[in-house]
């Protein structure tokens, strides 16, 4: 596996009894690449994101993920990347300081490393005055802009992040696209699910899935000129509505 | 009018949820109330549906007072909070039968009213509300809000986490019920769905922004609004945040939206300064502001 593919997908497919509820997907994802993964809901992606976390068996096919086997070595995949979905964020009732000690801890973090990465993230959040406040009484977007920083904390090659800025408000929203630009820019890859499609153009590439196949991929502006559409919205009703 | 809110304000403890808000909606206007999570959208739906009583105020739903008439409200609206709360463990014909029964009513009774929604669900009549997807959660939770014929619906988040394809298919049944005489106030964080109500009420940390029509809300946006578009977004959006002359500048697609401090102001000094940051393919345009646009500016 080449160094600069950091996921790297072929005929990957889960089957529920007769269902298929993956259906033999290929792509690839690249170092430092922000890859939108979108699709309609009940099309497949937190299925097939699963697999790629490393905590769904694959029925078939064959995945790599930061340079680990889905199938035989999914611990390490874990190990390895970061994760940050609306659902499984940070504790509420640890402070901000506590959260970030206790998910270094979680992936393995020294004292040392916990202490510096700690500093160094409170600094550039800019949470020095809620560092020791509880996590359950900060705003939604604060709540997710330190548990991605939290994702990122083991330096990662990739980030998972499966629709991140939900119910937030606008400024808030593109605050937390910046923190994605940044981590890109720094080289971590960066997958991510979102329903707002104009978080869709932000990314580098983009995949659609449609009933459990990736029935579009590449650049917005791609994507665009194939569908002849003016915007990924219309890309996206093209597709999903046959 | 069909919602009337005057002064209306909620507080817990020390968090001032509603502080002062005033509205009216028109009978068969479809409303919205925009703003995200926290900006008081629930609390005040749980107050003009009887559920809640505000600190200070008054409002009145379909004409009654939503304190002294508390009895004769429940019975002439419907409501779908934002979190589902059907009966999990009834099948889908239970809940929808369940909700008429309450009501002094029964399905057939009203059947036209959902009909269009309901044969996309009736499929899977025998199946437990709780092993529906969420779409047809979603459209469950319509029926049942609907099925005795209110005067006014309050729909809480309806979109909330659902996906472009099922949220325009929800808003065209929306623009439908609307036919049918049916009030219709609507929350929403998507600020893409404002354009599709006749009036909005922008809302943040309690208070209201401004009310209007959307196209009314867009032309009071105060600067000239430039797209400008570079090779690398990252380095685009961090060169116009350094820039001296910069006002706003927040992502928007694939472009950035950017106003200017100056009224009179050349592009081409601000693509000069690009190049100089070692931005390539740079074009800067003017554009029209959005809703989210104006959101922003008046969020700030």
């Amino acid at each position: 596996m080449s160094d600069n593919k950091v996921i790297q997908v072929e005929g990957l497919t889960k089957m529920f009894g007769d269902f298929t509820a993956v259906n033999a997907i290929t792509f690839e994802v690249e170092k430092g690449e922000i890859f939108g993964f979108l699709g309609a809901n009940g099309a497949g992606k937190t299925t097939a994101m699963k697999m790629l976390i490393g905590i769904s068996n694959p029925t078939s096919g064959k995945a790599k993920v930061a340079g680990f086997d889905v199938f035989t070595e999914a611990e390490n995949i874990k190990r390895n990347i970061g994760y940050m979905s609306q659902k499984f964020a940070l504790y509420d009732d640890l402070t901000v300081k506590e959260n970030i000690t206790f998910f270094g801890g979680i992936y393995g973090l020294s004292r040392k490393k916990i202490k510096e990465k700690s500093d160094a993230l409170i600094k550039e959040l800019g949470l020095d005055e809620i560092a020791n406040q509880l996590v359950g009484s900060l705003p939604l977007g604060w709540k997710q802009k330190i548990s991605f920083s939290v994702s990122l904390l083991h330096d990662p090659k990739i980030v998972f992040l499966d629709e991140p800025t939900g119910g937030v408000d606008p400024i808030t929203r593109r605050q937390f696209w910046e923190l994605i630009y940044k981590a890109a820019h720094l080289g971590t890859t960066v997958f991510v699910t979102t329903h707002y499609m104009d978080e869709a153009e932000y990314c580098d590439r983009v995949s659609i899935m449609v009933n459990g196949k990736i029935e579009a991929l590449g650049t917005p502006k791609k994507l665009k000129e194939q569908f002849n559409a003016a915007n990924m919205n219309d890309v996206f009703l093209k597709l999903a509505r046959g | 009018m069909s919602i009337s809110v005057q002064h209306i304000s909620k507080s817990y403890k020390n968090v001032k949820a509603l502080q002062n808000i005033s509205f009216e909606v028109k009978e068969g206007e479809l409303f919205g109330l925009i703003g995200p999570d926290g900006a008081g959208k629930t609390t005040l739906f749980r107050i003009l549906t009887t559920l809640l009583i505000a600190n200070e105020g008054t409002a009145t739903v379909a004409g009654f007072n939503v304190v002294l008439d508390y009895k004769n409200i429940r019975n002439s609206v419907g409501y779908m909070p934002g979190k589902f709360s059907l009966y999990q463990d009834l099948t889908v014909e239970e809940n929808l039968n369940f909700f008429a029964t309450i009501f002094g009513t029964t399905i057939a009774e009203n059947y036209d009213l959902i009909k269009e929604i309901y044969v996309q669900i009736e499929p899977f009549k025998d199946r437990r509300a709780g092993k529906l997807s969420g779409g047809m959660k979603q459209k469950l939770a319509l029926c049942c809000a609907l099925i005795h014929k209110p005067k006014v619906l309050f729909l809480d988040e309806p979109t909330t986490g659902v996906d472009p394809v099922s949220r325009k298919e929800f808003w065209e049944m929306l623009k439908r019920l609307q036919q049918k005489d049916i009030t219709i106030l609507v929350s929403t964080p998507y600020m893409d769905e404002a354009e599709l109500c006749d009036r909005i009420a922008l809302i943040q940390n309690g208070e209201i922004l401004e009310i209007d029509t959307p196209a009314e809300i867009v032309k009071h946006y105060p600067k000239k609004m430039y797209n400008v578009r570079g090779d690398n977004m990252y380095k685009l959006i961090e060169s116009l945040k350094a820039y001296e002359h910069q006002y706003s500048v927040y992502p928007f697609g694939e472009f950035v939206h950017y106003t200017d401090h100056r009224t009179d102001f050349d592009t081409e000094s601000l693509k000069d300064y690009l190049k100089t940051k070692g931005l390539t393919d740079i074009t800067i345009a003017t554009t029209q502001p959005t809703i989210e646009d104006t959101f922003m500016e008046l969020a700030k």
